[in-house]
């Protein structure tokens, strides 16, 4: 008789004393945020979408050679001498057109490698994390600034530069050549640098 | 009263009595209905940390609209196997029980339903029609959980409703009559002269009636909490093991019916426990109406501290939902037949002999 008054009371007693907490819990401040209104604060070292400042980057490959998933895809286009590309902020001087820049977000894997080795530190992790796409084509970021016509230009121009290099080098080897040949005419005549013209 | 008022309106007896009928469906059943879900959604976010609805209006006071107009949107999907007839009678049965409750509850000195002498037992009565709906439910679901669901809710509302009686008929051995409305008004307008304080009779018999009116309130608050399946006491509609008890195979419509009835069962007990204990639509600190002579404010005075009073319990019992995890079955039998019936018994002869040698 006395165990069931005890166990009514210990029963009656500790639903008041959960009951307290309850209540207590009704004023304590909700830890809910409200998400795509309000955003979390997220850590100083967070990894999230890369992002690439054109204007500074000098078209190294450094990033694209550290990746480890490769998602990184670079290709350059020697500048000829006329061309004026700009310098980076910190100063360096830019010495390649970038025809294609893209990152395969899809791949990446946040490892923040290819950040470390950029000269230029034109390749960085920015806090946006909200970048999913209905289409898998969509996550491949292209960065190049320049236009598809640009691109052509360039690449026709570094073509021409090379043939234009190619022809005024054979010009100026000819031109030693000949130079050469006259030196050693001058110095006598002497067998061995010019096959004799026996068969004419 | 409001009837005479609505007769000298419309001019005829019939009209007046379904206008009046409908008066608490319309102006109270439902806006209170929407107000309770919001209410039970934010009171358990808060008590969980959480922040409940916000999106939906200003802080999600909308919240239940939109879910109104999603539940009419849904197909009424009725299986195969269902035995059609009572699976669409069911809910209509479980909400005419807990509606036609509110025909003897006096919301206000001049608002009640049916000014009926049964009053309580009417309203145990006609709860009744609730295990029927219930049972019928879960058998012409065709479905092992609801069944399951409904012979649990059939088992649980008929063991609770012995601790409800035998506490009822306590207050009815104080007061001497049935009628709620009396009942109320028998309670006058302070606070102590409630019956949780042992009523407003002056004298010995009060202040030993005090500690017995405390512990049967507590019976009774918990046996009808039982009686509306609501947790600790949800079993019947157990989510974690019987999916949803007997609304599983309901859908639409048909199931905001059974949430409907959930939520008006919820303020019905809440009211029927204020008017017993609690001096119904009386007021504990005195009327304004009083104190500045305006008679017309008084009603609208003990309206609102009737709804008070009833939230207030509403409020109590999502509370103990937050703090009490459920009880198995068989500890939910025993905590009926082996605690609160012996605790009503002792009480009933105890108060029966206060009454009648004091």
């Amino acid at each position: 008789m006395k165990d069931y008054i005890l166990k009514f009371w210990q029963g009656l007693i500790t639903i008041i004393i959960g009951m307290r907490v309850t209540f207590r819990h009704l004023f304590v401040p909700a830890v809910t945020i409200q998400y795509p209104t309000v955003k979390p604060e997220l850590p100083e070292r967070e990894r999230n979408r890369l992002y690439v400042n054109m204007d500074d980057c000098i078209g190294c490959d450094q990033c694209a050679r550290a990746c480890p998933v490769d998602c990184i895809q670079i290709e350059t286009v020697k500048s000829v001498p006329g061309d004026d590309l700009g310098v980076t902020s910190n100063g360096k001087k830019k010495a390649l057109w970038v025809t294609k820049f893209d990152i395969d977000i899809a791949k990446c894997c946040y490892c923040q490698l290819c950040v470390f080795p950029c000269p230029t530190d034109c390749i960085y992790m920015t806090d946006v994390y909200e970048f999913s796409e209905f289409e898998r084509e969509n996550l491949v970021y292209d960065f190049v600034t320049l236009t598809e016509e640009e691109k052509i230009e360039k690449k026709k121009n570094h073509e021409e530069f090379m043939i234009k290099k190619e022809v005024e080098k054979a010009a100026a080897a000819k031109k030693k050549a000949e130079e050469e040949a006259a030196k050693k005419k001058e110095n006598g005549d002497q067998p061995g640098e010019k096959p004799p013209d026996n068969k004419e | 009263m409001i009837y005479d008022w609505l007769h000298n309106i419309t001019g005829s007896a019939i009209a007046a009595a379904i206008i009046q009928s409908l008066l608490p469906l319309f102006i109270f059943i439902l806006p209170f209905a929407l107000f309770a879900v919001l209410l039970e959604r934010k009171v358990s976010g808060h008590m969980q940390d959480r922040l409940g609805p916000m999106r939906v209006g200003y802080h999600g006071i909308l919240q239940t609209i939109a879910d109104i107009i999603k539940l009419i949107q849904k197909e009424d999907i009725v299986a195969a196997e269902n035995d059609r007839r009572f699976f669409d009678l069911s809910p209509i049965l479980v909400f005419a029980g807990s509606y036609a409750a509110f025909a003897a509850i006096p919301f206000s000195g001049a608002f009640i339903g049916s000014n009926i002498d049964l009053g309580i037992v009417y309203i145990v009565a006609v709860t009744g029609l609730v295990v029927a709906g219930i049972l019928m439910g879960g058998w012409a679901s065709n479905n092992k959980y609801s069944l399951l669901g409904a012979m649990r809710a059939a088992a649980q509302i008929i063991s609770y409703e012995i601790p409800t009686l035998l506490i009822v008929v306590t207050v009815i051995m104080i007061t001497g009559t049935m009628n709620l409305f009396t009942i109320s008004e028998w309670q006058t307008q302070y606070f102590w002269n409630w019956l949780i304080l042992g009523g407003p009779v002056f004298g010995t018999a009060k202040i030993l009636l005090i500690p017995l009116m405390v512990i049967s309130f507590l019976i009774i608050f918990l046996s009808t909490l039982a009686e509306v399946n609501r947790t600790p006491f949800d079993i019947p509609e157990a989510e974690s093991e019987l999916v949803s008890g007997y609304h599983t195979e309901y859908s639409g419509m048909k199931f905001a019916m059974f949430f409907l009835a959930e939520y008006a069962n919820m303020f019905a007990v809440s009211a029927i426990v204020a008017t017993l204990f609690f001096g119904g639509f009386q007021s504990p600190i005195g009327y304004l109406g009083n104190v500045f002579g305006v008679k017309w404010l008084i009603p609208i005075e003990q309206f609102f501290w009737f709804t008070a009073k009833g939230l207030f319990f509403v409020f109590v019992q999502m509370w103990l939902r937050w703090t009490l995890p459920r009880f198995r079955v068989d500890q939910l039998m025993a905590f009926c037949w082996k605690y609160l019936i012996p605790f009503a018994f002792v009480i009933l002869i105890l108060v029966g002999l206060i009454t009648v040698l004091l």
